[in-house]
């Protein structure tokens, strides 16, 4: 551990309970964080933006409600971080770019801060990511390469990689951030975090700055189940301000946790999910297969070609977005993120109505799966964390270049819009690494993924650790 | 060349660097040349996931998942 209190709590249902209880308040919570970010931050280049002053004011308010006896919100005295692409009133957004930081700031907070905050969350700050979310590394030109806390020669993963990175080295119980190809599984894959990313069009992603509309996800990453649900459940609620956010009922998934993976029929992908990836990938599939007595296997057809139209309409939809900056300020972007731009600009049309019609076309095919089983298990990442400044990949023998492939497994996942709860397993493959496994489940079916996610937490197969402060 | 060759067989193969000076010139996009290289890699990236794509027979009654809801 690296707090210097080994009793102190790590997760924020825990903190919360500390502080409903009297035993710490809020503000001792936030400075604790604040000294964790002050220890480690220069190193691992998590934090971008530091929001204390609003944090303080907020821990005041919280403490004199619970001084008073008022009722306290789920999240209550607990600290967090989001992606630098959250809307924060007073912080220019700034999307992991160099460009957008020259944005006046943000006069509102993003939809889901502003629940967090209605919970009682505190948020202390935005954190670094892949520049404008098109990143699977965590590598970024302009704030540094946020660095992976259980070895810093290894990126964290992107693009949500300070949201991974603060949360694995104990700065935060959790962050928010966001998904469009994998952001938030990969990230949680390479630095050992329970990662949540539920059904497309479920939570609103209005405020906060957008990569590929047709794909973009928000979702929070910690070191437990049990705080993915309680922060997804503060995050429920209908925004008129996200034209895709569907119109479902919240649907909270806390009570359902304790029930485990009872009456669940699961399945091992099969066919592409069992191509490309490394033994220490497959192993841990089988590990999490094995602890949930898993004996039958799902395939989701065409896969290959969905991540292809997924590469396909990310770079459109994103080159289109990024236009008239790519004319304007091109020499301001990563050299590596203008080039894939500009040539998501170039991309014939035909292309992407192709690709979008093959979506509904796998949707459907992805329906007829999910009739015979509730929940599939897949790699997350082919590798754990690759080191930093690394450029390829070995997949099954081919060298692939590594922002490519990184995201191999998590693509055809997302482009579904499947809800996801990425798992952390550790062997003793001698990285000293994690990796993730991903716990897929039917669309609006978010809380069969957590109950098994909980359940293999609670069974000690899966489990998230805080890094050692060795660095 | 004959006229009963199948399509496939006369296709020209896919000009990255023309295809981006075209391209650049529609768009009023400056590619400076030691960015060119990179530009046309990362075509031929997204041009190989397109005949992937493309070569999957899709019905005409498979509309695209775009949904605009007014």
């Amino acid at each position: 551990m690296s707090s210097a209190n080994a009793d102190a709590p790590t997760t924020a249902g825990a903190m919360t309970q500390a502080v409903r209880s009297g035993d710490l308040s809020a503000i001792e919570l936030l400075e604790a964080a604040l000294s964790k970010i002050s220890a480690s931050n220069d190193k691992l280049a998590c934090f971008t933006d530091l929001t204390t002053e609003r944090a303080r004011a907020q821990a005041v308010v919280i403490d004199q409600a619970r001084a008073s006896g008022a009722k306290l919100g789920p999240l209550a005295g607990v600290p967090y971080g989001v992606k630098n692409l959250f809307d924060l009133a007073g912080v220019s957004t700034r999307a992991g770019s160099k460009i957008n930081r020259d944005n006046p700031p943000a006069t509102s907070d993003a939809f889901a801060v502003g629940r967090l905050e209605h919970a009682g969350a505190m948020c202390i700050g935005a954190l670094n990511m892949g520049e404008y979310a098109y990143d699977f590394t965590g590598e970024n030109a302009h704030d540094g390469h946020c660095r992976n806390p259980h070895n810093p020669k290894h990126m964290a993963g992107g693009s949500s990689s300070g949201p991974a990175a603060a949360v694995a080295a104990g700065m935060v119980p959790f962050s928010l951030g966001t998904d469009t190809n994998g952001s938030i599984r990969v990230p949680s894959s390479y630095c050992g975090l329970f990662g949540f990313k539920p059904t497309f069009g479920r939570l609103s992603r209005a405020g906060v700055f957008p990569f590929c509309a047709s794909l973009d996800h928000i979702g929070p990453l910690a070191t437990s189940t049990a705080d993915l649900a309680l922060v997804y459940d503060a995050l429920l609620g209908w925004d008129a301000n996200d034209p895709v956010q569907s119109d479902r009922s919240p649907e909270p998934v806390g009570q359902q946790l304790e029930q485990g993976a009872g009456g669940l029929r699961i399945a091992v992908a099969e066919g592409y999910f069992r191509s490309r990836g490394s033994a220490t990938a497959y192993a841990a599939v089988d590990k999490v297969a094995r602890a949930l007595d898993v004996s039958r296997t799902a395939e989701l057809p065409q896969a290959e070609r969905a991540r292809a139209a997924a590469f396909l309409i990310t770079a459109a939809e994103s080159a289109g977005l990024h236009l008239d900056r790519l004319k304007t300020r091109a020499e301001d972007f990563d050299p590596m993120m203008r080039d894939r731009l500009l040539a998501g600009a170039m991309i014939p049309a035909p292309w992407v109505t192709q690709a979008q019609r093959f979506r509904q076309w796998y949707q459907a095919q992805v329906a007829k799966v999910f009739k015979d089983v509730d929940i599939i298990l897949a790699p997350a990442t082919p590798t754990v964390a690759l080191e930093i400044g690394q450029q390829s990949v070995m997949l099954d023998g081919q060298s692939v270049p590594a922002r490519q492939g990184i995201g191999i497994y998590t693509q055809p996942i997302s482009f579904a819009g499947l809800p996801v709860v990425t798992v952390p397993v550790w062997q003793q493959d001698g990285t000293g690494l994690p990796i993730g496994v991903q716990i897929i489940a039917a669309p609006w079916h978010e809380a069969q993924a957590l109950r098994i996610a909980y359940q293999l937490e609670n069974q000690g197969v899966c489990e998230s650790r805080i890094a050692a402060n060795s660095y | 060349m004959s006229i009963n060759k199948p399509i496939s067989a006369i296709k020209p193969p896919f000009d990255a660097h023309q295809h981006a000076q075209q391209m650049a010139a529609c768009l009023d996009l400056m590619i400076d040349p030691d960015w060119d290289e990179s530009v046309a890699s990362n075509l031929r990236l997204l041009e190989a996931a397109a005949q992937l794509v493309l070569s999957f027979p899709l019905g005409d009654d498979v509309e695209s998942a775009l949904v605009f809801k007014p």
